[in-house]
């Protein structure tokens, strides 16, 4: 895979043996030592890996953690429970993967929002890009489905509220939402499949990064210039350096999960689902999981019919839209210029974005009345005009900044820049003084 | 077989082609149907479509609920402010003109009268389910006395008539009928 031809050769004799009959150790070689990545990559980069890592481990305590429980309306909470107490470190495997999914879409969010900032999208990047979307879009399914899964309060009403978009379909919404729970309303065939299916797809993901992978390394890496590698001074192998950069990244990340796991776990959580779901009453405020809240605070912020769609089917259209974005964006970003670093508007634009999805996020959290709803509904204008009309007009008005000659050209002028006198911080501070 | 032959007009060939191709369309669909089958409600789930409800001790002003098809039906007996209330209502005040009876043409306008009974124009049973995304609407709140809808802030009157909010139907009115003055059957 690297640039078509390999550097491996096999120094034993098994190893020649191996490698006439099943190239598995050369693949690795490739991929992971010989492989060569820009030199310039910075800490955003170390998240493919951290995903990575995440995905094993929730596939490894999922695992487990289905040994113990139970997939049955009258038996899943107290096997949850069961798992807390009476199971052998049970609570450590539980909160690992909670927290775990936490953190998965913590890493996932970075990932997306580096790709955004560096232009990671654009050609020839795009399929590798909608890998992407679709490996996201699978962690949203699986995240959703395990939520069910240890049916308490908000496990129950939150599949009941996700399911009842399907409703807002016409003429057949009624029958798929029925088709989807196995009954009138979410119930014991709900949970059995949701308890299938997470086990499922999480696999489903592995297959598609490897498609991801696949695609990352017939195209390489994109680099914060955003420029194309051009000779052998732009890159580095990918074992020492970019093995070593990206295991510290997980360590510090990890570090981070385990702060949450030891003394945070349930800070993420809602206290809701410590209650088991009762079908005859739904809780004073339905949250989803906090990664899904920029979502649902635009499915709520249309409260008004925009001609023949009434407000519910407009909700969900704008739901789905907001992640259809995503899709697009390859196609939507019209500048030539992939970094955000030498597009001064876009920066602008993308720090603005950021904002406006996080400010979503919390408004996602607050209950849909009063100045809320207006802001959700400003908030919601700007996500879709930033996608539909900042990205197309910015590449066709903005002028770029120069653009260095090639990657070591940045590296060296930035060296030079900054100066010898490191650390940084030491020297800028008396200036910012003066 | 000479190579001119492929290009001439359909054949036998190419009708043996066509067809093995239809039947395997139709034999996929046909194994695939099962998988997608078997996620819709099963026998057990529809077996219980029908229940009986005791109303006797429903004095005026009170409510009960029942689980019908795994969702809560309530059964209001109503005060005469509320079924005021109710027939107040001009239908062109409405979010949804149609009464969503199950016992009534699809079409009937969503009068007071339409959305009851008749004769039992005091009782409201109805599918307490939101129609938005299907969350249960808490009972005689809300600005209009009827029903509120915490999850998302629709709010119903107190014919269960959706007036403001996201939701875009009337709560829905099952299939039920008196058997007996204090007994009804849902379903």
């Amino acid at each position: 895979m690297s640039e078509g031809h390999s550097t491996y050769t096999p120094k034993t004799g098994i190893g020649r043996w191996f490698d006439a009959r099943l190239p598995l150790p050369r693949l690795v070689y490739d991929s992971f030592i010989a492989y060569p990545v820009p030199r310039n990559l910075n800490y955003a980069w170390t998240f493919g890996g951290i995903l990575s890592i995440m995905l094993v481990a929730q596939i490894l305590t999922g695992i487990v953690l289905a040994m113990h429980y139970s997939d049955t309306t009258g038996l899943a909470f107290d096997s949850v429970e069961k798992i807390m107490r009476d199971v052998n470190n049970g609570w450590l495997l539980r909160y690992l993967h909670s927290n775990g999914a936490s953190f998965f879409f913590i890493a996932v969010y970075v990932h997306i929002f580096r790709g955004l900032y560096y232009g990671s999208y654009k050609a020839p990047r795009e399929l590798l890009w909608i890998l992407g979307c679709i490996i996201y879009l699978l962690m949203m399914a699986t995240g959703f489905m395990g939520y069910v899964l240890p049916w308490g309060q908000m496990s129950f009403w939150g599949a009941t509220v996700i399911t009842g978009f399907f409703t807002a379909i016409p003429l057949v919404g009624d029958w798929i939402q029925q088709l989807l729970l196995g009954g009138f309303a979410v119930d014991n065939p709900t949970l059995n499949r949701f308890f299938a299916l997470h086990y499922l797809l999480p696999f489903m993901i592995a297959g598609v990064v490897v498609l991801h992978v696949w695609a990352l390394h017939v195209t390489g890496q994109n680099n914060p210039t955003g420029i194309d590698v051009k000779s052998k001074t732009d890159t580095v192998a990918f074992t020492p350096y970019a093995t070593i950069k990206d295991a510290l990244g997980m360590v510090v990340f990890l570090l981070v999960f385990a702060y949450f796991v030891f003394y945070l776990p349930n800070y993420l959580g809602h206290p809701d689902n410590y209650t088991v779901a009762n079908p005859l009453k739904t809780p004073a405020h339905i949250v989803p999981e906090w990664y899904f809240l920029p979502f649902y605070a635009i499915l709520r912020a249309i409260t008004f019919n925009i001609g023949p769609i009434n407000s519910k089917l407009g909700g969900v259209l704008a739901m789905f839209g907001a992640i259809a974005m995503l899709f697009l964006v390859p196609w939507l970003d019209t500048s030539k210029v992939r970094s955000a670093v030498y597009r001064p508007w876009y920066k602008l634009f993308f720090w603005l974005f950021l904002a406006d999805a996080v400010f979503l996020g919390w408004l996602g959290s607050r209950p849909a009345e009063g100045s809320y709803v207006l802001m959700a509904q400003l908030a919601t204008l700007f996500y879709f005009a930033f996608f539909l009309i900042a990205m197309p007009v910015l590449g066709l008005i903005e002028t770029p900044r120069r653009l260095p000659n090639s990657i070591t050209e940045a590296v060296l002028e930035k060296n030079k820049g900054s100066g010898s006198g490191h650390p940084a911080g030491a020297t800028a501070a008396p200036e910012t003084k003066g | 077989m000479s190579a001119t032959d492929d290009t001439h007009d359909p054949n036998r060939r190419d009708f043996l082609y066509i067809a093995t191709g239809m039947a395997g369309v139709v034999g996929a669909a046909a194994v695939a149907w099962p998988f997608i089958d078997q996620m819709r409600p099963d026998a057990s789930t529809l077996a219980l479509s029908s229940v009986e409800v005791d109303v006797a001790s429903l004095t005026p002003g009170s409510s009960l609920i029942v689980k019908w098809r795994g969702k809560p039906v309530v059964v209001r007996n109503r005060t005469p402010e509320e079924i005021k209330s109710g027939e107040d209502v001009k239908l062109d005040d409405l979010k949804d003109p149609i009464a969503r009876n199950a016992n009534l043409p699809a079409d009937a306008p969503a009068t007071d009268a339409n959305r009851t009974t008749p004769g039992k124009e005091a009782w409201m049973v109805m599918v307490q389910v939101c129609t938005h995304l299907g969350c249960i609407p808490l009972g005689q709140e809300g600005e209009f006395g009827g029903w509120f809808c915490p999850c998302h802030g629709s709010q119903y009157d107190t014919a269960g008539r959706i007036r403001k909010g996201p939701a875009p139907e009337n709560m829905a009115v099952p299939v039920f009928s008196f058997i007996s003055d204090t007994k009804i059957r849902i379903g």
